[in-house]
This record gives C-alpha cells, structure tokens and sequence, in this order.
C-alpha cells in the first residue's frame, strides 16, 4: 500500500496532500490556532500531571484550609487544604478523558445511526428515529443518575451515562445533514456509477454532511464537562478523591459567598476548554471545506 | 452492427398515495451498437426518468416501473439483482447528467473522482487508476495536471468534461446523455457536443441523448425518438425525421424554432400545455393542442403506424396510411 501511494503521487505530481492543504487553512484561521494551542497545553497537563505539579493530589493541609493564593500554593486551597493547583491539573486529565471518551462513543453511535436513517429513510428511518425520540425524552441529568445509580459509580459507567445521552442529539443532526446531501445530484451520480450504497454514504454523503456534526461535537464536549459537574453535584460524579473539575466546583458551591476563588479557578478552566474546542471546532470544520480555500 | 439496448413497452408511473403520474408509457426504443438516438421531448415528457429505467435508477418508491423489458445485450436489466446491477452501471452503461454544476462530489479532486470508478470496476493499483485518470482528463482536453483541483476550481464547460471524463473512464458500450449541453452556454454547447461524438466514434460507444433542443439532435444522432406525455409519437431515422415529419407534433416543434431566412415578429409555439401525467386523456395525449384532431382522436389511443421503412408514428391521420 504504502509502496502504491508512492508511485500514485509520483504520477500526480506535487500533489499536496489533503492533510497539508486543510493544515494550511486552519493554520490561516488565527482564533482557531488559539484554540488549537489551548487545547494542546490541556493535553500536555492532561498526560503529565505529576511532573506539572505535585504527584500526590490528596495531600492535605487541614490548618491552612481555603487559603488564597500564595507563594506555596499559588492558587490556594482548597476545603481539606488541598492544593488547588494540582487538582486542577489532575482534573484536566479526568475531565477531559471523560468528556472526549463520551463524545467519541455518542458520536460514533448517532452518526451511525443518523446516516443509516436519513440514507435510507423509510421504515428503517421510522425505527432508529423512534429509538432516538425516547432517548431525547429522557432529561440527560435524570438518564445519567438512573444509570449511574444502577450500575455504579465508576468512570467507565460515567462515560457511558453521559455518551447515551447524547447520541441523540448527534443522530438527529447527521440526520438531517444527510438528508439534504442525499437527494443532490452528485449522489445520483455516483449511484449511476454504480457505487455501493455503504461506499456512497462514505466518500459522498458523509464528509458533505461534516460540518453540522462538528459543530454538535465541540457544543457536546462543552456540555458533557458540565453534565459530569452536574453528576458530581447529586454526588454520583467521579468517585472521591479523584480530582474533576465539575465536582471541585460543586464542593465549593456551599462555601461560594466566603470563598469566591474556590469556584472562580475551576471555573475557568471549564469556561477555558469549552472555549478552546469551540474555536477549534469551527476552524476545523472551515479548513475542512475545499471550497472555502486561500 | 448489434443490437446493443432494446426497450420493449416499457412502462413506468409514480404511484403516490392520492395519484398515478403515468410518466413513461410503452415506451420501445432499440439502438445498435455504435449507434446514436436523439430522444426528443418537452420538459415532463418522460424522457429522464426512461434513462433513469433503463439504468434501475428509478427512485423507489414512489417509482414503479409496471411493466416492459429493457434488453441489453441479450439480458433483461430489469430482472437483475442490485448487485448486477451496480457492475453494469458506470462500467457498461454510463450516464451523464444535466447540470454539472451539481453533479461532482465537491469535497473530492476531480482525479480522485474519475479514479473512483475505473476502481470500482476494475481491478488496477491506485497508481495505475491515476495514471488513466489523468489520460481521460487529457481525452476530453483539460489538463492531467489539474487532477489534484476541486470540481469549484473549474469553469462549467469544464466539470462536464470531467463528467464526460467519468462516464467514458470504463470505456462503457452504451451512453446515456441526460441534457448534457443544457446548462451549458452556447459557445461551449458546441465544443462538449463535438467532444460526445468524437469521444463516441472512437469507443464505439452507443449514445442515448436526451435532449429538448432539435439543434443538437441533428448535429449528433443517427435516430430520433420524439416523446410526448411518455410515449413515443414518432421515431425514425434522422432524414426521415427531419425532411419528412409526419406527426402534428413534431411539425408544431419544427414550426417551433426561428427561421433566419424570414422575417418573423412572432414566434410560432405550440399552443397550450402537456398533459397532467397524472391525469392522461382517454384518447391522444396531443389532441388538445392538435390542429388536426378530430373526435376519434380523443376517443382512442392511436397505433404506431409505419409510414416509411423505419420511420413509425403514433397518430390516427395516418392509420390508413400504413401496412
């Protein structure tokens, strides 16, 4: 294969790849590339927590509870007199995973299940959709706690909670894009090609429906970071001790009034990736659009 | 010469839940190989949706093709499966459509869209696929170099050349042009025209056109099918056609189109409007708009009359006519 791809460029010329030309349009979006370097500091905390801060994030310091920034914990503590800044660098790494675990498994899932159904329609529409519809009927927060509270309380089972949720959402969304891209011209064309429905849906239907389904996976990532805060907050979020930033801010939530910055720094680190993928997400789904080139 | 296609009463509605459009009516076309037929007919006429039968593209439902057989080759397409189907379409058959505006796959490089299909049906390495790809593209004159651009970075002359490019890529036996000058501005109508026929002499290949426009019928076609309401009104040989009409209206079409030679103020339309397919008279579809129509012809359905060896038409002036 990799001997073929040789001798096809060969042929072509100096064909850009496909990677460098979308590298090169997102490289010209600057917002993009803000949220593109956001979310790659995220990730260096997120895999190197220990050398970043301290190692040990339960250590506690019961004499200098919610202390403010100081030269020794510089962005205070916390209830236990915890070192806030390691907890939100150990946070990062479970936030994330969990938010882009959930996101990953809820957008295979409804992407699946949105261009089967938008493809095809009829019958097979009817059932995948009616499945959807009585996922949406069920609130995220409450589909969340039934099964947490039935399956346990561990990530895995958390990131399953949270995935279920929305692969609603993403399959109504493919849905949709695909139902518009499905009747284009194109399409038919390539039918009359005689290309097969499965590779139909792949080279022509799907990366033409692209751009809804990015949008909806940032906007999820976002909202599946507070839904995991929102779990924490009936306490069936990540199991102490594990430091996340949603159950750091619904511990602070009593103490808010005397001791704002408790909430004020996780916070930010969630408004920070939320933001940072948001901007991501649509450089990315710009830079994806030949038709948007230069 | 072969038969290459032959279509025999074939008969496709749309059947909805509070209507039938009877959109092809006993409709029987046959084509030689290396043969050219123009089929002629206004918008509505039937005549995409007959490609659209012949290829099993009939989006169904609300799609129903009621009866007829469509012979390629000695095999009946309509009794193949999907699977079958699917190695005669863009191999065998290849089909080129209207607008080629819509009809290229915008995320993908033109070369990369022409390789899909000689892949598809052939088994070559990426590089080789490439290589043709390139060739094809030289073949209807654009460069090969210009294989990595997207179908927006080409003018619309241009993406139908590299429509035209994908629908000869398998070197197919039968093509089917859908309106493939239509969208397309005069200067150019003419260039991808000649490049169909050239393309096609070459191959061997045999050309269904679809058409509206009798201008590019002449200039192409060997044989002509005039549609009119989803049957066929009259069918022939081109000269027959052309320097002996028979049919009131194919006169009305060619009464239809300007006359240099004389100074006119007015054009000379066909008076009033097809038929709703959904709603087809009893007896000739044209009566209403037929100067000559008579009660008989709004009672019954005429025959096809041969009127000359070859040249057959569907009209009641002429029953008595033929043999």
């Amino acid at each position: 294969m990799g001997k073929d791809k040789k001798e096809t460029s060969a042929i072509r010329g100096k064909k850009k790849s496909q990677f460098r030309n979308i590298m090169r349009r997102f490289m010209k979006n600057q917002t993009a590339v803000f949220g593109l370097v956001v979310i790659v500091v995220l990730l260096i905390f997120a895999l190197f927590p220990a050398q970043l801060s301290n190692p040990d994030y339960t250590i506690q310091d019961l004499a200098n509870r919610y202390a403010g920034p100081s030269a020794q914990h510089f962005l205070g503590t916390d209830e236990l007199g915890r070192d806030m800044y390691t907890r939100i660098v150990w946070g990062c790494r479970t936030s994330l995973a969990i938010g882009l675990a959930s996101v990953g498994i809820a957008c295979a899932i409804g992407v699946t299940l949105g261009t089967l159904a938008g493809y095809f329609g009829g019958i097979l529409d009817n059932v995948l959709m009616r499945i959807v519809d009585v996922l949406m009927a069920v609130p995220n927060l409450l589909l969340g706690i039934s099964i947490v509270a039935a399956l346990g309380n561990s990530i895995s089972v958390l990131i399953f909670a949270i995935a279920l949720g929305n692969i609603a959402a993403f399959a109504r969304v493919t849905r949709s894009s695909v139902i518009t891209v499905r009747d284009t011209e194109y399409v038919e064309a390539a039918r009359a090609t005689g290309a097969s429905d499965g590779r139909i849906m792949w080279k022509y239907v799907l990366p033409n429906a692209l751009a809804p389904i990015i949008v909806q996976v940032t906007t999820s990532l976002a909202g599946n970071i507070l839904n995991i805060s929102g779990l924490s907050f009936v306490g069936l979020g990540v199991p102490a001790p594990t430091p996340e930033w949603g159950s750091m801010l619904s511990n602070a939530r009593s103490i808010m009034r005397d001791y704002p910055l408790q909430i004020v720094f996780p916070g930010i680190a969630i408004m920070l990736t939320v933001f940072a993928f948001n901007l991501f997400g649509d450089g990315l789904r710009d830079a994806l659009d030949p038709r948007l080139k230069n | 010469m072969s038969k290459i296609l032959e279509i025999k009463d074939l008969t496709i509605h749309y059947v909805t839940d509070d209507e039938v459009v009877k959109a092809v009516n006993d409709i029987s076309i046959t084509l030689e190989e290396g043969e050219s037929l123009g089929l002629v007919g206004e918008t509505g006429a039937g005549k995409t949706t007959t490609a659209m039968g012949i290829l099993g593209l009939v989006p169904n439902p609300p799609g129903k093709i009621i009866g007829g057989e469509v012979i390629y080759k000695g095999k009946n397409l309509l009794k193949l499966s999907e699977a079958e189907m699917r190695k005669i379409r863009g191999h065998e058959i290849s089909m080129i459509f209207q607008d080629p505006m819509t009809a290229l796959n915008p995320v993908l490089t033109v070369g990369d869209q022409i390789m899909e299909v000689i892949r598809l049906h052939q088994k070559v390495s990426k590089a080789e696929a490439m290589k043709r790809a390139m060739d094809m593209m030289e073949m209807v004159g654009i460069e090969g170099g210009r294989c990595n651009e997207y179908p927006h970075q080409f003018s619309g002359g241009m993406k139908q050349r590299i429509v035209i490019a994908i629908a000869l890529a398998c070197n197919p036996s039968l093509l089917i042009a859908d309106e493939p000058t239509t969208a397309l501005d005069v200067t150019i109508q003419a260039q991808v025209l000649d490049l169909i026929d050239n393309l096609k002499k070459k191959f061997n290949t045999s050309l269904l056109l679809i058409t509206h426009d009798l201008g590019v019928v002449a200039e192409v076609c060997d044989k002509v099918a005039i549609v009119y309401a989803g049957r066929i009104v009259e069918y022939g040989n081109l000269e027959s056609i052309y320097n002996n009409p028979k049919h009131p209206y194919t006169n009305g079409l060619f009464g239809s189109i300007p006359d240099f030679s004389k100074k006119a103020h007015r054009l000379n339309p066909i008076r009033g409007l097809m038929p709703d397919p959904s709603n087809l008279p009893e007896g000739c579809a044209f009566a209403e708009r037929c100067p000559n129509a008579t009660d008989e012809c709004r009672k019954r359905q005429p025959p096809v009359v041969e009127v000359e060896p070859g040249h057959s038409v569907r009209c009641l002036m002429f029953e008595k006519e033929g043999r």
